[in-house]
């Protein structure tokens, strides 16, 4: 019978099918775990005296509450440090592995999982973080779980699920310069709105995301979940098996041949059925930028603050009411025209390699612009280790920006990193809820290159609003090699 | 997780509609590490009011909850489930419960049964007029008896079954142990472990330090 993507990766961690009311018993191939969801997960095993079933192929990493400067030092929140505390001491009574602040591999959750080659087609992969479906770039089925179901996993590598509806998103054509998967994204969310994806996996296809890197390809499943979908997926192809080759942990030899074999079937039959379909026009987009406090109010960057009087569903109309009061915006003010106090560059959204090498291009050479902050924080250390071997920090640096160690940091504001209230931040992350960088901070969501050009100039703004030479390519950086991770030996 | 068939104990009637897992357990008591010791947590903004339900003596020992209708909308947090349940409630009924609270209490033991709103209310009666009423729920019958009332509530049979033969869902799923294992027999090789640990040479991390600032 002919299958989506999803059905197929479904299909094969069958345990058993449920019948009369009961659901499927799914395998789980790779767990992940950090410090916030995990401590009750663990605190239940024990409680129960169960053993964690399967250590080796669960990974744990601290990146929420992990602060960005000082890291030598001790963490000064006590719950911050309390949460690492009980992880580090879980880790150790479970047997599991974990990678430490300090640690080289230490980093945000979704970007530890790729950049060591343990997230791989076909796989099953959940984290307690709703972010997990970052990694069905790779055409893994991957969602964020809850704490019970942490505790589920931990103990029975499995999840009792019952299956998702599918939904393909098309993307034809390519997408113009100065544009990046991140504004395709924001542009779907735009469109179908935050619950338009509920209980989906969403498939993107088409030219435009045929076309993406794979990390940009990240960036755009990492957001599935602001479409309130379950997980999101894109079919593995060259791209993918290119970026996962010499990976610490890909596979070799024998293994990897049949790995691809198997791989390459991992596609939705021409003739699947999806239980919906969208279609969209890389051609038409342009840099994205959101005005409000969710990720669905979102507009093109040439557009203006919308007029809440204009819009005619009464629903939508109270809701940007009430998220233009609190993003303190005057309705109808041209989008370009917003100063921002602060620009965040990273999360597991932007915050990797490709992204800091395409903002280093805009920077290069040039000096923020008065008033503003810039962070620039690496999903991971080795992003920074890679970026520095590169010399970016420099660039960043001599630009005037503050270059930290790798973390969640101001995407959530669990550590140290906020906005104060009633700042204003143009951030490459993935939430713009009320509060969500900080108490009163208000957030408007923004790809790295208009981060970047919004730094220089200090009011939301696009590369095109520089003066940068027509030809520049802003998706690679000079010369240096594509597989940011590439070293002669691994340990 | 203990069986459960039947429970005998005081009613609560919470007269409140639309009540979210934020008010059912506000949002700092999430930063807790800890599975057990919410009780304190419970309603913790209603609590401070002495007028507040729990705090009348008839029903400060209450187990089984009777609200309004859309109980548990909000914030998937199952620690709303956690705090009912370490406050000492065995029961939730409302005529709507928000899905996700549903399956998080289903998870957890504690049964929330669905009661058609009339009853909600006449319920609300005998125990506002006699505080301190038991209430009997019995899962096998799907019935609740106060007074010299009757009624019954719904409950899926997949749920009912397992909180009946005190089944949490890795009790449930472990005694499957033999298909898991005959499933991971056949892995392929491919599959990734993580231990042992591979990895690139471990470089140390110079740490970040707050830059100057000139402006
Ligand atoms: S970077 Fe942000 S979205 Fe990603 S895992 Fe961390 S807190 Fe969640």
């Amino acid at each position: 019978m002919a299958g989506t993507l999803a059905e197929k990766v479904w299909q094969a961690h069958l345990v058993r099918r449920g019948s009369n009311g009961e659901p499927d018993l799914l395998y789980i191939d790779l767990h992940l775990l950090h410090e916030v969801t995990s401590p009750q997960a663990f605190e239940g095993l024990r409680l129960a005296g169960r053993p964690v079933r399967r250590p080796d192929l669960t990974i744990a990493t601290e990146d929420h509450n992990t602060p960005t400067l000082d890291i030598d030092l001790p963490i000064a929140d006590l719950t911050s440090r309390t949460q690492i505390d009980t992880l580090r001491a879980n880790a150790k009574e479970f047997g599991i592995r974990l990678h430490s602040l300090g640690d080289s591999d230490q980093g945000i959750v979704h970007q530890v999982g790729p950049q060591l080659g343990l997230t791989m087609p076909g796989l099953t992969v959940v984290c307690g973080d709703s972010h997990t479906s970052t990694h069905g770039a790779f055409g893994a089925l991957a969602f964020g779980i809850g704490t019970s179901e942490v505790e589920h996993v931990l103990a029975t590598q499995t999840l009792p699920l019952a299956p998702f509806k599918t939904m393909a998103i098309t993307v034809n054509g390519q997408l113009p310069p100065g544009t990046t998967s991140k504004d395709i994204i924001l542009a779907i969310i735009a469109k179908i709105g935050t619950g338009g994806g509920q209980g989906y996996v969403l498939e993107y296809r088409g030219e435009a995301i045929r076309s993406l890197s794979m990390e940009a390809r990240m960036t755009i499943c990492n957001m599935s979940i602001e479409a309130g979908a379950r997980a999101g997926m894109i079919a593995p192809d060259e791209t993918t098996f290119e970026y996962l080759k010499g990976r610490p942990h890909a596979p070799e030899g024998a293994d990897w041949d049949a790995a691809v074999e198997y791989w390459k079937t991992l596609r939705s039959d021409d003739d699947a059925v999806f239980d919906a379909e969208v279609v969209l026009e890389a051609a038409d987009l342009e840099p994205f930028v959101t005005w409000g406090t969710n990720p669905g109010q979102g507009l093109p960057l040439s557009a203006s603050v919308p007029v809440p009087e204009q819009i005619a569903d009464e629903n939508e109309r109270t809701a940007a009411e009430r998220a233009i009061e609190y993003m303190g915006l005057e309705p109808g003010t041209p989008l370009r025209e917003i100063a921002v106090d602060t620009v965040f560059i990273g999360s597991c959204t932007n915050g990797r390699i490709e992204d800091l090498r395409s903002v280093a291009k805009v920077l290069q050479g040039r000096r923020k612009a008065e008033n503003v902050r810039v962070l620039v924080v690496p999903s991971s250390a080795r992003v920074r280790l890679q970026a520095e071997a590169e010399g970016l920090d420099v660039i960043f640096k001599e630009f005037g920006a503050e270059w930290r160690n790798a973390g969640c940091s101001m995407c959530l504001g669990m550590n140290p990193d906020q906005l104060a209230p009633g700042e204003r931040s143009a951030s490459t992350s993935n939430r713009n809820f009320e509060g969500r960088q900080g108490k009163g901070g208000r957030t408007h969501l923004v790809s790295p290159l208009v981060a970047a050009a919004t730094a220089v100039r200090g009011t939301l703004s696009s590369v095109a609003d520089l003066d940068l030479p027509a030809d520049v390519d802003l998706t690679t950086f000079d010369g240096s090699p594509l597989s940011p991770l590439a070293a002669p030996s691994l340990v | 997780m203990e069986k459960f068939i039947s429970h005998t104990g005081v009613g609560v009637p919470l007269r409140r509609s639309n009540v979210d897992t934020d008010q059912i357990i506000p949002a700092v008591y999430l930063k807790r590490i800890t599975r057990t010791g919410f009780e304190d947590a419970l309603f913790a903004a209603w609590r401070g009011d002495p007028s507040f339900v729990l705090n009348q003596d008839a029903y400060r020992a209450g187990s089984v909850l009777v609200a309004g209708p859309d109980f548990g909308t909000g914030s998937s947090r199952e620690h709303a489930v956690w705090a009912l349940k370490d406050y000492g409630f065995k029961v939730v009924l409302a005529s709507r419960f928000a899905d996700i609270f549903r399956g998080n209490s289903g998870k957890q033991g504690l049964v929330a049964g669905v009661v058609a709103q009339e009853d909600i209310e006449l319920l609300w009666k005998i125990l506002e007029t006699k505080p301190g009423t038991e209430v009997t729920v019995d899962l096998e019958a799907r019935t609740v008896h106060a007074d010299d009332v009757t009624v019954p509530f719904q409950i899926d049979d997949y749920t009912r079954w397992r909180l009946m033969e005190g089944l949490d869902d890795i009790g449930l799923t472990l005694q499957r142990e033999d298909e898991i294992s005959a499933f991971e027999a056949q892995r392929e090789a491919w599959r990734p472990r993580t231990l042992p640990a591979k990895h690139l040479p471990s470089v140390p991390v110079e740490p970040a330090r707050p830059v100057e600032r000139t402006a």
